[in-house]
């Protein structure tokens, strides 16, 4: 008879885990709810986003105004919010996926190439990333925008220039520890190139943490995207966006609460989805936090 | 000389010097591996065996460089190269097998794609093209179910599979020389022994000549053809393989034998082991660079440094002053 337990022959593999398991299942929904709204857009708001009715001014929700039906409320201009906060995911999710890609793409990138050329590369780089990581943000941001104007093409490339560092010191850190592993050694030994090396045999084992990052800077360009909205040097009027609706409603939170609540309670809601997601992620991806999940 | 050795050999290390920051780790090391040949590079750690395998490849960590002396693959001096004419050479005419078998292949790549690597880098194919010579390769290597085997991830294979794999991937491209740094020591003794009758098996099939880089007497003895044996950054004995072990001509190889471990010696004997530890290259003697552990030790060995082949005929070098009062050595 063996003494071994069944449990313990499996072998780990962290992708065929059920990474979509039972706790994470609603905020999953919640995100894809959003993800399939915003390409949806036109197809499910019941009313156009930017026509004005000034006879449905500022209308409580579930207001009915000469049939038109305004299920959230109107706003100031008699817009229909709910229509307003169907295309208003565009542009967040929109500004959101954008940025991550660029500001990932090119913080992978350089902190790749500072962990694996090492030297005059390595110290450039990651003095500009201490440089840019002592700066706020935000405030970075705001410098920015207003130099280059608001609109939403800005509004992506100041995003992704202030973030990048945040990829760029987590890829330069992975890298430096795989590059010591005994099969990159291999590789060069094999004759492989230096890009061969980085995309091959570097890069699918650093993506894990980067894409936890990722995650968790997704909820943040939501709020950063919305937060230049609110101040005017996001998208421009009229087109939807939570964080210039919740700017306009700040005015009206007295009499017409609805304006800023429900753009609000989208933010939250989509904020803490992709926050928890790339909380599940992290433990998934992370070897050391493995026993925790041990059921 | 064998029949093997007289014609051109595929590996010539002549006059061979490696510094770090000054200090010569490999001093003045020249060897032969011809055709289908496996000579063995035997020493303790720190001796500069794996110095002289990087130097070999090009691949030398940044703080070391030769120094000194050529490296013949066939008639090209890899010296003279620049990295990109060793990246075109690297893999492709000579390739290298490390000791951790597991952990040098990369955890997220398909097996048969890392065997397919070195014909992908090269050849310039695509890997699906290459796919077919890849599970050949492992089919080869004694890997059951190789069209299986080739779509698993390394976490799926055992170490001796892992193995049997980083060698399929050395030998994919047919080169003329194989380095071996190590390629049983992770390994457990069982598989230790088929990986080395693999090794023997798979020279019977081409022609590649074999450095293997080893501290185990009993690896030595199971494959090479021939050995040279080192200490202190130079080569101090070399010989045919079962010549080392009948005649061994230096103090330090005859020490060296003396601590294996015997299944006919008395019981509850200490194991035998050598008298003092490796000086570090910065405390190393004048003239014999053994001479500070060696029984036979005189001043005419601190004076002036024996070389090879200081005596003995030319199969069989020994750089000792002391060659006939060896037999004081037990």
């Amino acid at each position: 008879m063996s003494a071994l337990p069944h449990e313990a022959v499996a072998v780990e593999r962290p992708f065929r885990r059920r990474w979509w398991a039972a706790p994470m299942l609603p905020f999953i929904l919640i995100f894809a709810a959003f993800v399939l709204l915003a390409i949806f857009a036109p197809l499910i708001a019941p009313y156009e986003p930017n026509v004005q009715n000034l006879l449905g001014r500022l209308k409580p929700p579930g207001a009915v105004v000469r049939g038109v039906t305004y299920v959230l409320g109107s706003d100031e201009l008699g817009r229909d919010l709910l229509s307003r906060l169907i295309h208003g995911a565009r542009m967040s999710l929109a500004a959101a996926v954008l940025s991550v890609m660029l500001s990932g793409a090119v913080g992978t990138m350089l902190g790749m190439a500072a962990g694996y050329a090492r030297g005059w590369v390595e110290a450039v780089v990651m003095r500009i990333v201490d440089v840019f990581l002592s700066v706020p943000a935000v405030l970075l941001a705001i410098i920015t925008v207003a130099v280059l104007g608001p609109g939403f093409t800005n509004v992506v490339l100041v995003l992704a220039l202030t973030r990048w560092p945040r990829y760029a010191r987590v890829a330069y850190g992975q890298t430096l520890s795989v590059a010591n592993m005994p099969y990159v050694r291999l590789a060069r030994f094999m004759g492989a190139g230096r890009l061969r090396i980085l995309f091959v045999h570097i890069l699918p084992n650093i993506i894990g943490p980067l894409t936890v990052v990722a995650t968790l800077e997704f909820g943040l360009m939501v709020l950063f995207e919305a937060s230049l909205s609110f101040l005017g040097l996001g998208v421009q009027p009229p087109t939807a966006s939570w964080g210039a609706m919740l700017s306009v409603g700040r005015n009206y939170v007295s009499s017409a609460w609805w304006i800023a609540t429900f753009p609000g309670a989208c933010l939250f809601l989509l904020v803490l989805s992709v926050n928890l997601i790339g909380d599940s992620l992290r433990d998934l991806l992370d070897p050391k936090s493995r026993t925790r999940r041990k059921e | 000389m064998t029949e093997r050795t007289r014609e051109a050999p595929v590996l010539a290390v002549r006059d061979l010097s490696v510094e770090i920051e000054g200090r010569r780790v490999v001093d003045g090391v020249s060897l032969d591996v011809g055709r289908a040949e496996v000579v063995a590079l035997v020493g303790e750690s720190g001796c500069g065996k794996s110095m002289i395998a990087f130097s070999i490849m090009g691949l030398l960590p940044a703080v070391a460089s030769v120094e000194t002396g050529r490296i013949l693959l066939g008639s090209e001096d890899l010296v003279a190269f620049d990295e990109e004419a060793m990246r075109a050479v690297r893999g492709d005419s000579m390739a290298m097998i490390f000791q951790e078998p597991v952990s040098s292949l990369n955890p997220l790549m398909k097996v048969g794609e890392q065997v397919a690597e070195s014909l992908v880098v090269h050849h310039g194919v695509s890997t699906a093209a290459a796919w077919g010579e890849a599970i050949d390769m492992l089919r080869q290597v004694g890997i059951p179910e190789p069209e299986r085997r080739a779509r698993q991830l390394p976490a799926e294979l055992s170490g001796g599979m892992c193995q049997r794999v980083m060698i399929a991937s050395a030998l994919i491209s047919q080169p003329r020389l194989l380095i071996a740094d190590e390629p049983t020591t992770a390994l457990d003794v069982t598989i230790q022994a088929q990986i080395l009758k693999l090794m023997k098996d798979l020279r019977g099939l081409g022609d590649t000549a074999i450095l293997i880089i080893t501290h185990d007497m009993g690896v030595v003895a199971d494959i090479a053809d021939r050995v040279c044996v080192m200490y202190g950054g130079r080569i101090v004995e070399t010989a045919e393989v079962h010549e080392i072990f009948a005649r061994p001509s230096h103090p330090y190889t005859r020490l060296l034998l003396g601590t294996i471990p015997k299944l006919t010696g008395q019981r509850k004997h200490l194991l035998r082991s050598i008298e003092g530890t490796v000086p570090d290259v910065s405390e190393w003697p004048s003239g014999c660079r053994f001479r500070t552990r060696c029984p036979l030790a005189d001043d005419a060995c601190a004076n002036v440094p024996p070389s090879l082949p200081v005596a003995g005929d030319e199969a069989h070098q020994s750089a000792c002053w002391h060659l006939d009062r060896l037999a004081e050595v037990a």
